[in-house]
């Protein structure tokens, strides 16, 4: 069982970048663990810390401002390979949402296989986020995953977004899908009869 | 109805369509590596659970494996642990392992299809992004993630969404000096690296039908790197004559029949793709990228793009990316210096990219300002290159060659290029960090490569072809 997902209200932290691939979200060198665990203290970590070891003070993660469970991003992200680690990165460090106009699709399959949800929203909707929440940090995103909306709190603009219904039943429920292709088994011997 | 070449194969492996339309799929082959199956099997264990159909699962290390002395155990101890759990856990289950320095090692993605273990018509994942190369042999190949593995390790089915369908094709014919490598990177910069995000791509047209079972491989393992869900070619003789013979290839009979099969398997001429992409082969000049992802590329002639065309939003990231290169917008690179060159890959680690790389560098030696690590994709690879001499060439031009693995593609073993070096890279990602923190990649084929390390700056290849 994962960690059930309904309605979220949080403070957010904005990453204005397009195209952060897996690659940058954690480093092919943190990905030599046997277990799902600690990954977050790795996240973003060529940005996060400077060459020395020390935190980046420049880099949104080590500044005080910005905190909370959304984490707010630029197009396209999660490109590039398929490491499930940046799923288990984010989702370790604590944000249970990620908002952007664009995903890529293997990290949006990982990333909701992980109980973390992948929320599309529009270019106007993210460029608004990343103003008002760069203005006001202590704003908030809405976001309803059995109503399907995502409302931004300073301005109240609210979009729906979409997300398949075998899905948001595996989110809000923490299942996962080796449950259900389990309970599907026999469906499976029947189509291999069938080859 | 008329069917796309991915339609027909995909249909015949859905086992079940959910109310949602989420479908759930059958895989006829799992490959599993070192890197992104440990939480998969412990998965399977904790839930009491085997591995439903273990005759269809193949385990190799690659990404950690050294390319030098893989005759002792791995030094670093974390590399070590990781390798050694996949051997375990293939020895437990009872799955076909090709160990470090096993005659059948190498790059799964190379493996795969020179043993015909990848096959027209099946459906195949494995857990990297680049099992899209695979499709090159008329099979729906794509990369998953490790919740994913572990799916397919319990019931050799995996939960999917069906993609849409693009067809990219590429008309004309090829000038010479342009490589498969080329012509793929050519449509990624014309694409971008979310262009093909949600679709299944099938390459069409002269050009491609042109090529050889290698250069098809090269041009579907880079169809993830524009966010396509995989990229596939239909079966023709060039497939059919790629397999025969090889160790999983079908045999007398099963062979005929399996041929008979895999020629059905093709785009009806009425099909419709969800969309539709036309590129011209003549257009496709040799390739290098300048920036920090493989959609930034442009011919090795060109400018880098200047600042005011590129759009308002993707500025800060434009920015960023050539200030990690330490380019600048607007100026050529064609003649700038380089520190390293790295011929491999799953993406060039083929016989046919030995064989080019030797065509440029043969009479001529090793820059000396230039560090080189050529890594044949498999000790099969490598057992061919030496029996067509290639490795002769290689030593009196000054090179050596080093033993099979994913090196320098993802530095996660040695094989680091250090911070603000730059490197000519045959492999398929230019990411910030990806061959090393700090290190600068400029992604190419194997001909730039070669004129690379015999001049030691970024040289257009067709200088130095007779």
């Amino acid at each position: 069982m994962k960690e059930k997902l309904t309605v979220v209200t949080s403070t957010c932290v904005p990453l204005p970048l397009e195209n952060v691939d897996t690659d940058q979200i954690i480093p092919a060198r943190f990905l030599k663990a046997t277990t799902k665990e600690g990954f977050g203290d790795n996240l973003f970590r060529d940005w996060r810390y400077n060459k020395d070891g020390n935190p980046n003070p420049d880099f949104v993660l080590n500044q005080n401002t910005y905190k909370g469970e959304i984490l707010v991003a630029g197009k396209n992200f999660g490109s590039g390979s398929s490491r499930e680690h940046a799923a288990w990165a984010i989702g370790g460090y604590g944000f249970r949402i990620i908002v952007s106009s664009f995903f890529a699709d293997i990290f949006k399959n990982n990333s909701m296989n992980n109980g973390l949800l992948p929320v599309v929203v529009s270019p106007e909707f993210l460029a608004e986020a990343f103003e008002t929440i760069t203005a006001d940090p202590s704003v908030t995103l809405t976001v309803n995953l059995p109503d399907q909306t995502i409302t931004n709190n300073a301005t109240q603009r609210t979009e729906h977004f979409d997300i398949n219904a075998y899905k948001k039943d595996c989110l809000i429920n923490g299942l996962d899908d080796i449950d259900y292709l389990l309970s599907n088994k026999s469906k499976i011997e029947e189509y291999e009869k069938s080859l | 109805m008329s069917k796309t070449l991915f339609e027909k194969i995909w249909e015949k492996h859905v086992v079940d369509t959910l109310p949602d339309g989420t479908i759930q799929l059958y895989i006829d082959r799992l490959y599993c590596h070192e890197v992104t199956s440990p939480q998969a099997f412990a998965g399977l264990r904790s839930r009491g659970l085997k591995p439903f159909r273990p005759d269809k699962i193949t385990c190799m290390p690659d990404h950690n494996i050294p390319t030098l002395g893989q005759e002792r155990p791995i030094e670093d101890p974390i590399s070590k642990k990781q390798v050694d759990t996949l051997e375990e856990n293939a020895k437990l289950f009872g799955l076909t392992y090709y160990g470090m320095n096993h005659p059948k090692n190498g790059i799964i993605h190379v493996v795969g299809p020179e043993n015909g273990l990848t096959q027209p018509g099946m459906t195949l994942v494995c857990g990297d992004s680049h099992t899209s190369t695979h499709g090159a042999m008329g099979a729906i190949a794509f990369g998953i993630g490790t919740s994913e593995v572990e799916m397919t390790l319990a019931t050799q089915c995996i939960m999917q969404r069906k993609p849409k369908t693009m067809r990219i094709v590429v008309d004309g014919k090829l000038k010479p000096g342009v490589t498969a490598k080329d012509i793929a990177l050519y449509i990624i910069s014309k694409m971008t690296t979310g262009g093909a995000t949600g679709y299944f791509v099938e390459y069409a047209g002269e050009a491609i039908r042109n090529t050889t079972m290698e250069e098809r491989l090269t041009i579907c393992n880079l169809s993830i790197e524009m966010g396509a869900r995989g990229g596939m070619i239909a079966p023709d003789e060039v497939t059919f004559e790629y397999l025969k013979g090889r160790e999983y290839s079908p045999k007398g009979k099963d062979w005929d029949e399996a041929v008979a099969g895999w020629k059905a398997l093709c785009t009806d001429e009425d099909a419709v793709f969800d969309k539709e992409v036309l590129f011209h082969a003549e257009d496709i000049e040799p390739m290098v990228t300048y920036g920090t992802n493989p959609g930034m590329g442009m011919g090795i002639k060109d400018s880098i793009p200047a600042m005011e065309s590129i759009d308002e939003a993707g500025r800060i990231s434009y920015k960023k990316s050539l200030d990690y290169m330490g380019f600048n917008a607007g100026e050529p690179i064609q003649g700038k210096s380089i520190d390293y060159v790295f011929l491999g890959s799953c993406t060039n680690g083929r016989i046919e990219d030995f064989r080019a790389f030797a065509s440029i560098v043969k009479g001529r030696k090793k820059a000396d300002n230039v560090v080189v690590w050529l890594v044949p994709g498999s000790w099969a690879v490598e057992k061919q290159l030496k029996e067509e001499g290639i490795d002769k060439i290689l030593e009196d031009a000054g090179f050596q060659l080093r033993q099979p693995g994913c090196s320098a593609c993802l530095a996660m073993n040695d094989d680091k290029v250090p911070a603000g070096k730059y490197a000519v890279s045959t492999s398929n990602r230019n990411f910030e960090g990806r061959q090393g923190p700090g290190a600068r990649t400029i992604l190419a084929g194997p001909l730039v490569a070669a004129a690379a390390a015999v001049t030691g700056v970024i040289t257009d290849p067709r200088e130095l072809m007779n």
